[in-house]
């Protein structure tokens, strides 16, 4: 070995707080590698569209708003795919700090805002390979109808509102310390789903069930993922309910990190 | 016994590669590091030696920038921990855990080297910690030397001047331990500073030039092997005494020399600085037979420095 260890004087941070591509890709391939996330994200959400009636001649023919009623199940699938992308890349901190893992990255130079960062940016990476799956599955099995442009605002709303979810993943990551943490977020998920409309449309529900889901955080993903096919116009409610929770979530997600490095 | 030992280079140049000044932490009650005070020049191999609950681990967190003090300071190289972390000046090799199983070998070494500003090449040094034939496999499914090369190769990644080991070679097997010290010593022959917690006294022994004792949170010895077991010189005398009361025994405390007289049922031991009274005192004045005379080791040291004097009649 020829060490001709580097001069203290010539030594250099790496800027950007050691963000990095190739960190952001190895993450979105760990993703991609963990089969039941594969499930949850990419499996599970057309599986639903399917098993929900999208294809059945009653919602090909009932029309809503500017579309048909499976147009509305592709939309309310691509935000429940979205939100447990989402939450599966944020919550992966759990399983990081069971391992150690978070420990060996603060033995490096990565600063904890851009190791936030790339796990944001790796659920924003596998939320639109969710969208797009139960897009995919809307379109190629022929049943969903809507104008093109509401396929692309709504798709691009159920892609972006769910980052609410990459905040609630993070913030869970870091409260409970285990590898087994998505076992208890899939049911959590679904019960906030169903509060938030995503399963059934909410005015099927109780008017107190009605009045405390409006409170929820998949309520506004889901209100403004709609809006393009429902002709709703933007909705203020929904989005400050976006706003609110990812500043919520993004704040408990600190507050714990915070106590995790002091402990640690 | 010196608490700090001579810096061995002249102050001047550079900054010290560790240097702990007063180093408190507190969990709660206890008190895990108790104004623990340190200096590591530039390309010594130091080996941080103590029992289980010595403040070892604490310590090293603290110059790592894991965790803040309570009081006092931690500097390395001159630097914040935490700068000097983040300029690559510093690697740690943590004793287990640390790894993502669903990585492969190769990536995992891929990924570190993406963090830092300066690192050497993923191949070389993968090639150089014996881990490119595995490189493709998952580090989930790598035997625990393998994982531990790993960790050691991801460290050595930015060529750091100060490597700080933390009982590495927990859970290896004898043939494990030699390669890695091996592997060690021939990079700290290249001008590396190594630090190493360890409670193995063998390891001490053989790979570090200098021994930090630490017990209760302080330095309690420093200096070379040599040195450590020369704070305790002496010897240990045992003898069969059967029925011996522990008033006769205590009497053995008027000998000239004797540091501690412990009972062990019929068998009494002597530790002492002369051991040739304390023989001759059993053998002719006692009924005390089949006695033994023992120098003492590095063990002995360890133990007579890291644990409370004890008074003879409690027998242990």
């Amino acid at each position: 070995m020829t060490t001709a260890v580097l001069p203290a004087t010539e030594r250099r941070v790496p800027p950007l707080g050691g963000f990095s591509l190739t960190f952001l890709r190895l993450e979105v391939r760990r993703l991609l590698r963990n089969r039941r996330t594969m499930v949850f994200t990419l499996v599970m959400p057309p599986a639903f569209y399917l098993l929900f009636g999208g294809l059945s001649d009653a919602y090909r023919t009932d029309s809503v708003g500017r579309g048909n009623v499976s147009a509305y199940l592709v939309i309310s699938f691509a935000v429940y795919g979205s939100m447990l992308a989402n939450t599966s890349a944020g919550a992966s901190v759990a399983v990081e700090r069971a391992l150690g893992w978070s420990r060996q990255l603060r033995l490096t130079p990565l600063n904890p805002v851009a190791y936030m960062l790339t796990k944001v940016l790796t659920a924003m990476v596998v939320g639109a390979m969710s969208v797009a799956v139960v897009f995919a599955v809307g379109l190629l099995t022929g049943a969903a109808d809507m104008p093109g442009w509401v396929w692309v605002v709504s798709g691009l709303v159920a892609w972006l509102g769910a980052v609410v979810f990459a905040a609630f993943g993070l913030f869970i990551g870091y409260l409970v310390p285990s590898e087994n943490v998505m076992q208890l977020l899939g049911p959590a998920l679904a019960l906030l789903a169903l509060m938030g409309g995503i399963f059934v449309p909410l005015d099927q529900l109780s008017q107190t069930l009605q009045d405390l889901a409006s409170y929820t955080p998949a309520y506004g993903v889901g209100v403004l993922a709609r809006s393009a096919l429902l002709g709703t116009g933007v909705d203020a409610g929904a989005i400050a309910n976006v706003v609110v929770w990812t500043a919520l979530f993004a704040a408990g997600a600190v507050w714990r990190f915070r106590r995790d490095t002091a402990r640690v | 016994m010196t608490q700090t030992q001579q810096p061995i280079r002249t102050a001047g140049t550079t900054p010290p590669a560790v240097a702990l000044s007063g180093l408190t932490k507190r969990f709660g009650p206890v008190t895990a590091v108790d104004g623990l005070d340190l200096t590591v020049q530039p390309g010594e191999v130091v080996a941080f030696l103590g029992p289980n609950g010595a403040g070892k681990t604490s310590t090293i967190d603290m110059m790592l920038g894991l965790s803040q003090p309570d009081a006092g300071t931690a500097e390395v190289f001159g630097r914040a921990p935490r700068t000097a972390v983040a300029q690559g000046l510093v690697t740690a090799v943590m004793q287990s855990g640390g790894l993502l199983k669903d990585l492969t070998v190769g990536e995992t070494v891929e990924l570190t080297a993406a963090l830092f500003a300066h690192t050497r090449p993923v191949a070389e040094v993968l090639d150089r910690a014996g881990l490119a034939d595995i490189a493709g496999r998952r580090v989930g499914k790598c035997s625990g030397g393998q994982q531990q090369r790993l960790r050691f190769a991801m460290a050595l990644l930015p060529e750091p001047e100060l490597i700080v080991l933390d009982e590495p070679t927990t859970g290896m097997d004898v043939e494990g331990r030699r390669e890695f010290w091996g592997a060690i010593r021939a990079d700290a022959e290249q001008g590396r500073t190594v630090l190493f917690a360890t409670h193995y006294l063998d390891e001490a022994d053989a790979y570090a030039d200098r021994i930090v004792l630490v017990s209760g949170g302080r330095v309690v010895a420093d200096g070379t092997a040599a040195e450590i077991k020369a704070m305790s010189a002496g010897r240990l005398v045992s003898a069969t005494w059967t029925d011996v009361a522990p008033a006769q025994a205590a009497e053995l405390y008027g000998l000239d020399g004797v540091e501690d007289v412990e009972l062990r049922g019929d068998t009494v031991l002597v530790r002492t600085r002369d051991s040739d009274v304390v023989a001759r005192y059993l053998l002719t004045a006692t009924t005390a037979h089949d006695l033994q005379v023992t120098s003492r080791g590095l063990e002995d040291a360890f133990l007579a420095l890291t644990t409370p004097p004890t008074t003879l009649g409690a027998s242990r």
